[in-house]
């Protein structure tokens, strides 16, 4: 690991002007940093540690909805009896990620900031452009099993990881921010994550130095809330593809997938055909799609788990 | 295949390295990149928190992980250092009473915490029951993931009586029961290379007074 100066930071604004150096990074439960870190992959000069920001509480906003703060963990976030009530998509999504112990020290930031487990962004000797821009991508032409299916460039096939923020896309979560100025604002989830272009080793629109403060949600949709994840084990391992689903009484719902794109995937126009059934709602989504020998069997692999989907939704 | 050079190779480097020999193939290995300068010597940190009840306090690196704290500064080794990435759970402890992987959190972060090491839950003379229960239960063959079992299994249970919810649970808003699918999901974490798995989940079944 490369040697770092640390910092624990007192205020939100304090700790934006101190991670807006170059070099400096945010550091939270550091499951994911520390990983990268270990391999040389991430290498900060300065951490800031935002412990002590008091971000660790969920709380009801004025229309209804919750707000999270960004350093609630994610059992924490799981096991809050509001989002096991009213937004069980998201615990579901939690609870499928990660071990006991990784959710315990996870933040509801860091997990939305998770890096690719693309296996040439952890390979040091392989070409990557997101770890060094201009390298090249071993992906493509390697093994491509767990990798992107659509959303994807020629620089770049690596997938977002994540469960979470599968969830989150589907509730429409906004995404809470100050910067070194102490300016707020607000990123709806959609536009929060980018595809990866010419340029993936920009993985957000978040600032040097932005902060995440909270994440909110809109008021409860109702519906039944379900998250499907088909991976190579039972527990403890990636997405081949996941489904996030909100399906109401008469059929019509909300639905995005994981594993699949740069970020979660949902694309409204295929979510309206969800009473005509999971083969519509994935010709649709998935329209585009440039999957690579080793990973094609992820498109028939979305309609199937969505087809389970909707067929618990009925249950 | 490689030959003699992959003797050389890391396990983790072994395993990308097999899995990447088709890119290998196709496209050629980048060029080295620059040599980083090496990292000048930094100023150790001041850091003090409480391990198995007895104040401890340390000047370290910032990059000293918790389990290197433990293990080498304070030789608490009963916590094993598996993989050191978070992936095997070996490195189990709790940290104001919720488990964490030691490996993947920096010691200097743990200003003021409570931890809890394996040491600290029971002795040779006065075993935890956890423990106890692992060795009537056979739940362990080699023995290097034990200390992450037994911490990572004391916390489940305590997990469950708190009501914290699981991947396998049908209804969301119920409260959480000792059965043996709600053990296996929640231990998923601690690897055993021994599959010792099966025995685990009774001695855990045993302290929370349930059948496997």
């Amino acid at each position: 690991m490369k040697a770092f100066t640390y910092e624990r930071a007192k205020d939100p604004v304090a700790a934006a002007r101190a991670a807006a150096r170059p070099g400096a990074r945010f550091i939270a439960g550091g499951t994911n940093l520390l990983d990268l870190m270990k391999i040389e992959v991430e290498t900060p000069s300065h951490l800031v540690d935002v412990q002590d920001l008091g971000f660790d509480r969920i709380e009801k906003t004025r229309d209804g909805g919750l707000r999270i703060g960004a350093l609630v963990t994610n059992t924490n976030l799981a096991a809050d009896e509001r989002v096991r009530r009213d937004y069980g998509v998201l615990t579901r999504a939690i609870m499928a990620g990660a071990s006991g112990q990784l959710r315990n020290k996870a933040s509801t930031a860091g997990n939305l900031l998770q890096r690719t487990r693309c296996p040439y962004f952890y390979d040091t000797n392989m070409a990557c452009n997101k770890r060094k821009p201009g390298s090249g991508c071993s992906a493509i032409g390697g093994v491509s099993r767990q990798l992107g299916v659509i959303g994807v460039s020629d620089k770049c096939i690596a997938t977002f990881p994540g469960d979470m923020a599968v969830a989150m896309r589907v509730l429409d979560a906004v995404i809470e921010t100050v910067d070194a100025n102490g300016q707020q604002r607000s990123i709806p989830i959609v536009d929060f994550h980018r595809l990866w272009g010419d340029r993936p080793e920009i993985e957000t629109n978040l600032r040097q130095g932005e902060l995440i403060t909270a994440v909110t949600l809109p008021r409860p949709l109702g519906g039944k809330h379900l998250y499907e994840k088909v991976r190579d084990r039972a527990s403890y391992a990636y997405a081949l593809v996941s489904v996030a689903a909100v399906i109401q009484s008469d059929g019509t719902g909300r639905v995005a997938f994981g594993g699949v794109a740069p970020k979660p995937w949902r694309v409204e126009a295929a979510e309206a055909l969800l009473p005509r059934g999971a083969a519509a709602v994935t010709a649709r989504a998935f329209q585009g799609a440039t999957p690579t020998e080793d990973n094609k069997f992820k498109l028939p692999l979305a309609t199937r788990a969505l087809a389970s989907v909707i067929a618990q939704a009925k249950a | 295949m490689a030959g003699i050079s992959e003797i050389e190779l890391s396990r983790r480097g072994l395993l990308a390295g097999s899995a990447a020999t088709a890119a290998i193939v196709a496209s050629p290995i980048p060029a080295e990149a620059a040599p980083v300068p090496p990292s000048p010597a930094l100023a150790s940190l001041p850091v003090s928190f409480e391990v198995n009840g007895t104040r401890r306090e340390l000047k370290l690196d910032p990059r000293t992980t918790l389990l290197d704290a433990l293990r080498e500064h304070l030789r608490l080794t009963g916590t094993k250092k598996g993989c050191d990435h978070g992936q095997c759970g070996a490195c189990t402890v709790m940290v104001d009473g919720v488990r964490i992987n030691s490996c993947l959190s920096l010691a200097v972060m743990h200003e003021g915490d409570k931890i809890t090491t394996i040491e600290g839950l029971g002795t040779p003379e006065k075993l935890h029951p956890m423990q106890a229960a692992f060795v009537k239960h056979d739940g362990y063959q080699c023995g290097y993931c034990t200390p992450g079992q037994i911490c990572s299994a004391v916390a489940v249970l305590d997990e469950i009586k708190r009501g914290i919810p699981s991947f396998v649970q049908a209804d969301l808003t119920d409260r959480p029961q000792a059965t043996n699918i709600e053990m296996r999901e929640r231990m998923s974490g601690n690897i055993c290379r021994c599959g010792a798995y099966s025995n685990i989940a009774e001695a855990m079944a045993e302290v929370a007074g349930a059948k496997a």
